[in-house]
C-alpha cells in the first residue's frame, strides 16, 4: 500500500524555522497569507503591514517553527496601519483577531506590544477549556515554578533573569493549568519588560535579544525580550506544577523565602485565575488540585543573582 | 453558497473526515457566528466527540464551558428578578434565550447570552422600573437622545445593568415598537403564558407565541448581530414542539391573531431552506412560504450565513446596509426615521468598549 505523494512530502516536510526566513519573505507572509509559527500549545498566524513589525517579530521569534499551510491555527491576529489621514498624521495601528477588533487603536509605533496584548488577549478570552492564571512560570528538569502576582511586584523582571540562568521560559503573564492540576504550559513567548526593568535585563543578561524599545505605551515603556532559544526548543516538554512563589522585590532587601499556608496560596491563585468565576465549581476544584501538587513560598529579594541563587537552591531542595 | 458550519448544523455526521484545515474554518465560522457552545453541545449529542480534531476540541470546549457558566448565572439572575418584581399584578413573563435556559428546551442548547429579556405589562413598566432600580439595576443608556428614543418610540426600556454582577437586562412590554407596521396585541401574550413547573412565579410564552416571537425578533427588530444563530434557535424550537399534538395549525391560527404572519412566512421559508427544518409542506404552502421575494431573498441568503470572510461573497456589505435599512423601516414610519437616521448620523455612537473587563488587564490596555 503506497501513501499518495502529497501526503509523502507532508510527512518529510522539514522542520523550518522563522531564522531561516529572509526579511523579504517574512515580509511577505505578513503582508500575504500570514507569517504561521508555534507557540507553546497554540499556533498562531500573524499579519502586518506595518514595516516595523517584520524585522522585530524575525529577532523575537527566531527559533519558533513555523506551522505548514494546511494545519489548524488557533488564533489568526494582525496588526495593520489605520488608513485615512490617519497614515500621516499620529499613524495609528489596529489590532484584529480573526476580523474582529477587539480594542481600540494605539499608535504605531507600538504595534508589535500590541500585537503581544492581543495574543494574550485571545488566550483570556478564548481558553476556558483550562485554568488561566495571571502568573508567569519558569520550569527546570520538567519541574514548573508559578510566579503570580500583580503588575509592579517585579514577576515579568524574575522571569526574565531566571531564564538567562538556566531555567526555561514558560510564560511571563499567562500560565495554564489542566483542569486536573497536573500539568502546565505557557505560551513560550516574548517577555514584556516596563521602564526600569529594561536595561536591569540588558546588564543582568547581555546575551538577551530585546526589541527597541516604545515609548509612551499605557505601562510606560516597554521593551520585549525574546525567550530564549533553549525554551523555545523544549516548548512540547510537559512539565508538571511543583511551586508557587509570590515575589516581591524591595530595594536593598536580602532574598528571604517564607512559607506560605496553602490556603493563602489558594487564595492568591484564585484572585490572579482570569478564568476562576467562569469555571465556576470546576475552578475551584482545579485550583485546589494545583496547590496540592505545590509547595507555596513568599518571597522577597533586591537582587537578581542572589535571588536566582535562593531559586536554584529551593528546586534542588536544600532551601 | 454553503458555509461549512450550516452543512455541520444540518449533517453534524459531517465531522468524520474533516481535514484540519477544515476544522480550522469550522471553529473560525463558528465562533463568528456565536455558535461554538452550540456546536459542541449538538456534537455530543450526536456522540461525535472523538471524531473532533484535538485542536478544534479546546475550542469547542472552552466555548462549551462558557455557554454552560452562563446558564447557572441567567437562573440565578431569573431568581433575583421573579423576587425583585413580586410585586406586580402578574408574574414573570421571560423571553428568548432566558426562556428557554428556564424552560430546559432544546434551544437552550450552548446558547450565549449578550442579556436577559423579560416581558412586563406596559401599565406596570413604572412599577417595575423603580422596583428593579431599588435592587441595583440600573440604565446602562446615559445618552438623553437615546433614552427619550427608548421611552417614546421602542418596546422596551433602555437597557439596564446591574450594578454589581453586570448582567444586562431588557425590560420589554410587547414584542414590537409601537410604532412598527405589525401590531402584535401583547395582552393575548400574556394570557397565554404558561407556568414552569419548577420555578414557580416564572412563566414563558406558549409554545406557538415564542416561536413567532423568535421570529419576529429575527425577521423584525433590526437586530443583525446573531441572524444565523436566531435562525437555529427557531430551528430548534420547531423541531421541539413539532411533537405537540396540533402544534401547526395552532401556529398557523396563531400568527394570523397576533398580525404575525409575516414573520412566519420568512421563518419557515428559511428555516427549511438553510437548516432543512422539517416543516409539514401543507403548512408551508399556507402560509406561502414557497413564495420569492426578489430582495429579500437577496438579502437573507446572504445575512443568515456566518459572520466571517469564509461565507461572505461580494454583495454582503450591500445586503448588510440593507437589511440595517429594512430593520429601521419596520419600525418606524418614514419622517421618523429620517429623524432618528440623521440624528445617528450627527453623532454616532462611540466605539465600543473591550468584551472582557480582565482581559484587558492581561493585554495591558489602559
Amino acid at each position: 500500500m503506497a501513501c499518495s505523494p502529497q501526503h509523502q512530502n507532508r510527512l518529510t516536510l522539514p522542520i523550518v524555522k522563522v531564522r531561516e526566513l529572509s526579511a523579504r519573505e517574512i515580509r511577505q507572509a505578513l503582508r500575504g497569507p500570514g507569517l504561521r509559527l508555534a507557540t507553546g500549545p497554540f499556533r498562531c498566524s500573524m499579519r502586518s503591514d506595518i514595516a516595523e513589525v517584520g524585522p522585530e517579530l524575525a529577532r523575537l521569534y527566531a527559533e519558533h517553527e513555523l506551522v505548514d499551510d494546511n494545519a489548524f491555527v488557533d488564533f489568526y491576529v494582525s496588526v495593520t496601519s489605520s488608513g485615512g489621514l490617519r497614515r500621516w498624521i499620529r499613524p495609528q495601528a489596529l489590532f484584529n483577531v480573526d476580523e474582529v477588533a477587539p480594542f481600540t487603536p494605539l499608535p504605531r509605533t507600538q504595534a508589535v506590544a500590541m500585537l503581544e496584548w492581543g495574543l494574550n488577549w485571545c488566550v483570556t478570552a478564548y481558553c476556558h477549556h483550562t485554568l488561566v492564571l495571571h502568573a508567569a512560570s519558569v520550569a527546570r528538569a520538567g519541574r514548573a515554578m508559578i510566579l503570580p502576582a500583580p503588575p509592579g511586584s517585579g514577576k515579568s523582571t524574575l522571569c526574565a533573569a531566571l531564564v538567562h540562568r538556566g531555567w526555561r521560559l514558560l510564560s511571563d503573564e499567562l500560565t495554564l493549568v489542566d483542569y486536573d492540576g497536573s500539568r502546565l504550559a505557557g505560551t513560550t513567548r516574548p517577555v514584556n519588560l516596563k521602564n526600569e526593568s529594561i536595561d536591569v535585563i540588558a546588564r543582568f543578561a547581555p546575551e538577551a535579544v530585546l526589541s527597541r524599545p516604545m515609548h509612551d505605551t499605557s505601562k510606560g515603556t516597554v521593551a520585549l525580550m525574546a525567550p530564549p532559544p533553549q525554551s523555545v526548543r523544549a516548548a512540547a516538554e510537559p512539565v508538571a506544577p511543583a511551586w508557587v512563589v509570590l515575589p516581591r522585590w524591595r530595594a536593598g532587601a536580602p532574598a528571604r523565602l517564607t512559607p506560605l499556608e496553602p490556603g493563602a496560596a489558594f487564595m492568591q491563585l484564585a484572585e490572579n485565575a482570569m478564568n476562576y468565576h467562569l469555571l465556576g465549581a470546576l475552578g475551584f476544584e482545579s485550583l485546589g488540585r494545583l496547590i496540592d501538587r505545590c509547595e507555596a513560598w513568599q518571597f522577597e529579594y533586591g537582587d537578581l543573582d542572589e535571588a536566582i541563587a535562593t531559586l536554584d537552591a529551593l528546586e534542588r531542595g536544600t532551601a | 453558497m454553503s458555509a461549512l458550519l450550516i452543512d455541520v448544523m444540518k449533517q453534524p455526521s459531517r465531522v468524520r473526515g474533516l481535514t484540519p484545515a477544515q476544522w480550522d474554518l469550522l471553529v473560525r465560522q463558528a465562533r463568528h457566528a456565536n455558535l461554538l457552545g452550540r456546536l459542541h453541545e449538538l456534537l455530543a449529542q450526536a456522540g461525535l466527540i472523538d471524531a473532533v480534531l484535538p485542536q478544534a476540541l479546546v475550542h469547542l470546549r472552552s466555548a462549551g464551558v462558557m455557554s454552560g457558566r452562563q446558564h447557572v448565572s441567567v437562573r440565578f439572575e431569573v431568581g433575583k428578578l421573579r423576587d425583585t418584581l413580586r410585586g406586580l399584578s402578574t408574574p414573570l413573563v421571560l423571553l428568548k434565550g432566558a426562556a428557554y435556559v428556564a424552560a430546559g428546551l432544546p434551544a437552550a442548547l450552548g446558547r450565549v447570552f449578550a442579556d436577559v429579556d423579560i416581558l412586563v405589562p406596559r401599565s406596570e413598566l413604572s412599577d417595575a422600573e423603580s422596583a428593579l432600580l431599588l435592587t441595583g439595576w440600573i440604565s446602562a443608556v446615559t445618552d438623553t437622545y437615546d433614552q427619550r428614543y427608548y421611552r417614546e418610540w421602542m418596546h422596551e426600556l433602555p437597557a439596564m445593568r446591574h450594578m454589581e454582577r453586570g448582567t444586562a437586562l431588557d425590560v420589554h412590554h410587547t414584542i414590537l415598537p409601537p410604532t412598527a407596521r405589525l401590531h402584535p396585541d401583547p395582552a393575548l401574550l400574556f394570557a397565554a403564558a404558561v407556568d414552569l413547573p419548577d420555578l414557580p412565579g416564572v412563566r414563558v410564552l406558549a409554545p406557538p407565541d415564542m416561536v413567532l416571537h423568535s421570529a419576529t425578533h429575527l425577521f423584525f427588530d433590526g437586530e443583525n448581530d446573531n441572524l444565523l444563530r436566531d435562525l437555529s434557535d427557531l430551528d430548534l424550537l420547531l423541531r421541539h414542539f413539532a411533537a405537540l399534538p396540533g402544534f401547526w395549525p395552532d401556529l398557523v391560527a396563531r400568527a394570523r391573531a397576533l398580525d404575525l404572519s409575516v414573520p412566519l412566512r420568512l421563518a419557515l421559508r428559511h428555516t427549511r431552506g438553510v437548516l432543512d427544518t422539517p416543516v409539514p409542506d401543507e403548512v408551508f404552502a399556507e402560509v406561502d412560504a414557497g413564495r420569492a421575494q426578489p430582495l429579500l431573498d437577496f438579502i437573507y441568503t446572504r445575512m443568515l450565513q456566518p459572520a466571517h470572510s469564509s461565507a461572505a461573497d461580494s454583495l454582503t456589505p450591500l445586503a448588510r446596509r440593507l437589511l440595517y435599512l429594512r430593520g429601521h423601516w419596520q419600525r418606524m414610519p418614514p419622517p421618523m426615521l429620517a429623524r432618528h437616521l440623521l440624528h445617528k448620523a450627527l453623532f454616532p455612537p462611540k466605539v465600543p468598549h473591550m468584551p472582557l473587563p480582565h482581559a484587558q488587564e492581561a493585554a495591558g490596555q489602559p
